[in-house]
């Protein structure tokens, strides 16, 4: 089923406020096997000139779920998650992610588009911290595949 | 302890190496990486489903992939604070083997340089075997 080309430029309800724990940093950095200490100690991050550890370039994903979430979940948006791949990903940041952040992520369509018999849609996440100040967009573009 | 100091912008040029390294995966990767990211999506820790669903069998998110490749430029960069901008696409999946796991392996080679920015453009090439997994890999770095 081809999606819906109306999500083109749907904005969704900015996602609840998530802190970012400074276990959790630790955990995300172990599991993509960062090693600078920075990611794990307190004290290395404060002598660089970070308020507390620091997450990986990639961590914003964890925040963008919570908004593709909204997406997933729309049944207007008619998108079956057991056909979706991640075609690519990118993220651009402002500054990088501390343990204390609390981030919000609002989603917007940026665009939908027809391969075939298979859809993409690009799914553009801009994630701000509690004082409304841009941290990092995040952008994923969804493979949708369709029967060949 | 050591706190690294920023790669000098100047000595740079375009096609330098500025960092290898490879990454094993065994399934308990994949577990730590599900549990630390949230992604549960059983295609990544269940043959059964994998090869349900027509997949050769158990695969490594492709986020964590993504998330290795990059360390071996925050590593030479010093600090994760002057990557600005990460960018792949997912071209082939990385099937993770029950016993042997997989090694990821990662280039990191200077593309392009911003005088003005003082930024280069890292282009990384992820291989497993012979095999490329991610394309346009490309990660810029602040050196400033």
């Amino acid at each position: 089923m081809p999606l819906n080309p109306e999500l083109q430029g749907r904005v969704f309800p900015p996602t609840e406020p998530y802190l970012v724990g400074r276990e959790k940093v630790r955990e995300f950095s172990r599991a993509v096997f960062a090693t600078n200490p920075v990611h794990f100690n307190v004290e290395a991050a404060r002598a660089a000139g970070y308020d507390d550890v620091v997450a990986p370039p990639t961590f914003a994903v964890v925040v963008q779920e919570l908004s593709l979430a909204q997406l997933l979940a729309d049944p207007e948006a008619g998108i079956d998650f057991s056909r979706v791949v991640h075609g690519d990903q990118r993220f651009t940041s402002t500054r990088p992610i501390v343990a204390g952040d609390e981030l919000t992520a609002t989603l917007t369509v940026a665009s939908v588009k027809s391969l075939g018999p298979h859809s993409m849609v690009t799914a553009q996440s801009e994630i701000t911290d509690a004082a409304g100040e841009h941290v990092v967009t995040s952008i994923s573009t969804l493979v949708v595949r369709g029967d060949e | 302890m050591t706190i690294t100091t920023a790669p000098d912008f100047p000595s740079l040029a375009v096609g330098d190496i500025v960092a290898e390294r490879s990454f094993p995966l065994t399934r308990d990767s994949l577990v730590r990486y599900a549990g630390a990211s949230g992604d549960f999506n059983p295609i990544h820790y269940r043959d059964d489903i994998a090869h349900a669903v027509g997949l050769p069998g158990v695969l490594a998110h492709g986020m964590l992939t993504m998330g290795l490749a990059v360390q071996a430029v925050v590593d030479w960069s010093g600090d994760p604070g002057r990557i600005v901008d990460y960018q792949v696409r997912f071209t082939r999946p990385v099937v993770v083997d029950p016993e042997s796991g997989a090694v990821v392996a990662v280039i990191a080679k200077v593309g392009q340089l911003d005088d003005d920015a003082r930024a280069a453009r890292i282009d990384l090439t992820v291989k497993v075997g012979d095999e490329t997994v991610l394309g346009k890999a490309q990660v810029r770095v602040i050196l400033g």
